[in-house]
């Protein structure tokens, strides 16, 4: 199946709630609303054409705007098409959003991760905790508001 | 010393496991269930990696595995510096293969930036990430061998890596770090003597090999040791995200060389080795296999090497030869404009994944048109592969998981970021 008649079908589908389809350097990106995430992703994993099983990477993009200041970004590949396809879901205002990972089980990391650089949470995520940060930590470190130099006094060394 | 509060053992991750879900049911149970911490600093964790275990006895009951003892940032920096300065920084990634680092780095760049390296760069690259494909499997299987008691295995198959080792100082000038490649072409050209080394070591390197596996799959320890522990089915791989040889140890046949070619990949004859039983053992077996296929490619890459450039000519992309920047104002001026504002690749997002040692290294970078990204998200196939460590360990011994670490092969230096 070609990425023309996946992107058809997902129109057909998803008519209202596609907002935009651009291509940049052979690659599609479909953005989408962030109430159908689940539905729109358990769609593209089930579909016996489309089969986009491998969820290779999610993550966010803090674009340090008021309105829109979060997207969700999903890659996902089908093997047996061979195509990767990249979901991105605006947040608006809003800082959180359905977890997939009762769909692609490796999301719930990817979620972790997420949650972590950028305090994005997942709804029904079954153990949101920090990835790599300790959990005392209060910040967010991948927001544009967080010095490159870290914040004095944010981590606290252990007791003597 | 104070005596650690109750508070400072991160009782997060604790709840974490005890609600974790288990079915498993031990025969002899003890009555008393017991919770061991592993690791960070463990020799068989590969790095440090700590993995929260709940044992019955000493069967494994449930397992959290708790990453970040490396968290360096790196994502954060990248935000931070102009492309050409991050490239030391994918060293620091998969520190045993840091030219296939370097490598699916500068394509992601360069499909960003909308350019493509002469066609011998590209050629020198995929040399390159091959010999660091042996390299990386040499230390996997070694160390494999020896967190079940092999200890031979790695001294013979760390003495191969040291001849790659070796073979990158004469390529590129170091060992270990290589920093090798640059925004649309390479650091420095190949001498024919260094290609003739390469060609001296792939020659020797499959008797090399077969000495190697004659140690072990004929070793009646190894084998039970591996067969059968950790297994994972080909759904389940796939919805775990695996990627790369533990992938392909559950039958996927799934690799990126031949799903999506990068390079001249699709001009290359060889087999991807697909094992269908989904434990340590077969995941051994792919990775063994992917060196021999290794070999194949570079002999073919040695045979069609093509002359000429290892550099682009794009002066507003690509850093200009030193020897020109000294005696030419067009040049200098060009080389001041890059290495101060960057190379300013249009405004859009692309995702590059290359099919590396460990699995699918993936970089997704977003750019505003500015001198250095707006975001650079990693996607590291240690970490991705580390997340079914849970389901791998369920029902096996404590002496097992450490095989089954060894199987998966981490670099916490990716895994962490």
């Amino acid at each position: 199946m070609t990425m023309e008649k996946i992107i058809n079908k997902l129109k057909e589908k998803f008519a209202g709630s596609i907002l935009d389809v651009t291509e940049f350097r052979g690659e599609t990106t479909v953005k989408v609303k962030p109430e159908i995430i689940v539905e729109f992703s358990s769609f593209l994993k089930y579909d016996s054409e489309l089969k986009f099983e491998l969820l290779e990477d999610l993550t966010a993009i803090d674009w340090a705007e008021r309105k829109n200041r979060f997207s969700v970004i999903y890659h996902i590949f089908s093997i047996p098409n061979s195509l990767r396809i990249r979901i991105e879901v605006p947040l608006g205002t809003a800082d959180n959003l359905d977890s997939v990972s009762g769909i692609w089980k490796t999301a719930n990391w990817h979620e972790r991760e997420t949650y972590d650089m950028y305090g994005i949470t997942f709804n029904n995520h079954p153990d949101l905790r920090r990835m790599y940060m300790p959990e005392e930590f209060e910040y967010h470190p991948l927001r544009k508001d967080f010095p490159l130099m870290g914040i004095p006094g944010s981590l606290p060394l252990p007791k003597k | 010393m104070e005596r650690l509060k109750k508070e400072d053992a991160h009782p997060k991750i604790l709840q974490a496991l005890l609600d974790a879900e288990t079915e498993v049911i031990s025969d002899d149970v003890l009555d008393n269930e017991m919770i061991l911490n592993m690791g960070p600093q463990h020799p068989a964790t590969h790095g440090v990696l700590r993995l929260l275990l709940r044992l019955d006895g000493e069967t494994v009951i449930a397992c959290v595995p708790e990453l970040g003892y490396l968290h360096r940032g790196y994502e954060k920096m990248a935000e931070n510096m102009n492309y050409l300065d991050y490239i030391p920084h994918t060293d620091r990634l998969d520190y045993l293969s840091p030219p296939a680092n370097n490598v699916a780095y500068a394509l992601a760049v360069e499909k960003l930036a909308g350019i493509e390296a002469p066609p011998r760069a590209q050629y020198i690259r995929m040399m390159m990430c091959e010999l660091s494909r042996i390299a990386s499997h040499m230390v996997a299987i070694g160390a494999l061998a020896m967190d079940v008691g092999a200890l031979t295995v790695f001294l013979w198959t760390l003495r191969e890596r040291e001849k790659i080792l070796d073979l990158y100082d004469h390529i590129c000038g170091a060992r270990f770090t290589t920093s090798y490649t640059r925004i649309g072409g390479l650091a420095q050209d190949v001498e024919e003597k260094t290609l003739k080394e390469v060609r001296d070591f792939v020659s020797q390197y499959d008797e090399k090999l077969d000495e190697i596996e004659r140690l072990l799959n004929g070793n009646r320890i190894f084998l039970e040791r591996l067969e059968g522990v950790g297994v994972i089915s080909y759904d389940q791989a796939i919805d775990w995200g695996l990627t790369g040889p533990s992938l392909r140890g559950s039958g996927v046949n799934f690799d990126l060389r031949k799903a999506t070619p990068y390079m001249f990949y699709s001009e290359m004859d060889f087999n991807v080795p697909v094992y269908k039983e989904g434990d340590s053992l077969a995941r051994y077996f792919v990775r063994a296999d992917e060196t021999r296929e290794s070999v194949k490619i570079i002999h073919q890459i040695l045979d069609k090497m093509p002359r000429g450039e290892v550099m682009l000519n794009a002066p507003k992309k690509v850093l200009p030869r030193k020897v020109e920047i000294y005696s030419r104002m067009e040049e200098l001026i060009h080389d001041f404009m890059l290495v101060n504002y960057g190379i300013n690749p249009p405004e859009g997002q692309i995702y590059f994944a290359a099919e590396n040692p460990k699995g699918e290294l993936g970089f997704y970078i977003v750019s505003k048109g500015e001198g250095h990204p707006w975001k650079l998200k990693i996607r590291s196939p240690s970490m991705v592969n580390l997340q079914s460590l849970p389901v791998l360990v369920k029902g096996h011994m404590v002496s097992d998981v450490v095989a089954i670490i060894g199987s998966l092969d981490p670099v916490m230096g990716e895994a962490d970021k």
